[in-house]
């Protein structure tokens, strides 16, 4: 009955002007920088990870290079990544189970962006603090 | 071989309250000829017009000079092949709403009169009967710029419209349909069509709902 149905292909020309969408396509576009973010710190940490498996000093070894300012402002970017990503994927999540939530879909953007400014305050000061008490 | 894309520029006087169509007009009858584009109601009625206007999609007959004044960009609808200046090909979208079955489909014997429908039945696709096919949704979403096969919204919104119908037998084929991986699932609610319908549509929420039926076999 339903085969899968092929449309004709309908390759377009990369010209124009960025389109601006709003709030929706923004908090789109952050849901899916973020997600890259996390996969990418991921593959990272499966290998440091795997890494004990050649004994504790071999993994001390590279966990060590992680310790300097930089990786500390990284792992900041990577907390703000999976808060931001974590509270999106909610707000899609009551969308696509609620339909009538996107009535209100810029309200709840506007909300969730929120929790997560309020949420990452705290969080940038504490991890500042601590990268500067380590290394300065 | 298609020449490279190029912007023109016209520098022309308007009302305020002209529309944008008048103003391409006035450019097409009077500054340069060869300037294509589709329009045919001017009302906002037939959906010849979709524009992509300073940034975002609308019909040119229902914008307002003194909205966009004093410089307007005006570009083809994305996503669709450009055949000339701001007419693009339309075909793919029309496929697209082809393969969702637009059309009543009831096995039963054709009753003697109308088929009757409670107000409340009436009332649940009542949103997506407005459509009028113009691609201004469709053409808005990034998910359809960037995958040819997606079916895009205003197919889904023109499906929502017989799903929902209680005096429709065909939600079933449909949403079987829909649930192919180029079907509703596509869509990653940016609410970019919402935004864009001329009509008003509340497209992403109609596609949610067929996303629920979908899920639950419940219409
Ligand atoms: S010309 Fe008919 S919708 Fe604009």
């Amino acid at each position: 009955m339903a085969q899968r149905t092929q449309r004709r292909a309908r390759r377009t020309q990369d010209f124009g002007s960025l389109y601006k969408g709003r709030e929706g396509q923004w908090s789109w576009i952050a849901h899916r920088v973020t997600g890259v973010a996390i996969i990418l710190f991921l593959f990272a940490h499966v290998v440091d990870t795997a890494l004990v498996g050649w004994g504790p000093d071999a993994y001390n070894k590279v966990v060590r290079v992680y310790q300097n300012p930089i990786v500390g402002l990284l792992e900041l970017g990577l907390v703000a990544a999976v808060i931001y990503h974590a509270l999106n994927g909610l707000r899609i999540m009551v969308i696509d189970f609620w339909p009538k939530a996107s009535d209100w879909n810029r309200q709840l953007i506007y909300g969730t962006t929120g929790v997560f400014l309020a949420g990452m305050l705290p969080i940038t000061i504490i991890m500042l603090k601590h990268i500067l008490k380590e290394h300065f | 071989m298609k020449p490279e894309p190029w912007w023109d520029e016209f520098t022309i006087e308007a009302e305020p309250t002209d529309r944008l169509l008048d103003a391409l007009h006035y450019v097409k009858w009077y500054k340069d000829g060869t300037l294509a584009l589709r329009r045919s109601c001017a009302h906002g009625i037939c959906g010849s017009d979709a524009m992509l206007i300073n940034g975002r999609n609308a019909l040119a007959c229902k914008v307002l000079v003194k909205e966009v004044a004093p410089k307007v960009t005006v570009e083809p609808i994305r996503g669709l092949p450009v055949l000339k200046d701001l007419i693009v090909d339309m075909e793919p979208f029309f496929e697209g709403y082809k393969a969702i079955l637009p059309f009543l489909i009831n096995a039963d014997d054709p009753p003697d009169r109308e088929r009757l429908q409670s107000p409340e039945d009436r009332a649940r696709f009542d949103d997506t009967t407005k459509c009028i096919l113009c691609a201004a949704c469709t053409t808005s979403c990034p998910i359809f710029w960037g995958d040819e096969q997606y079916i895009g919204p205003a197919a889904i919104v023109n499906a929502h419209r017989f799903i929902f119908d209680s005096r429709d037998q065909g939600a079933e084929e449909r949403l079987e349909i829909l649930s192919d991986q180029s079907g509703v699932f596509r869509c990653r609610t940016t609410f970019n069509c919402t935004e864009a319908c001329p009509r008003g549509i509340k497209v992403t929420k109609a596609i949610q709902e067929v996303k629920r039926a979908v899920m639950f076999r419940r219409f």
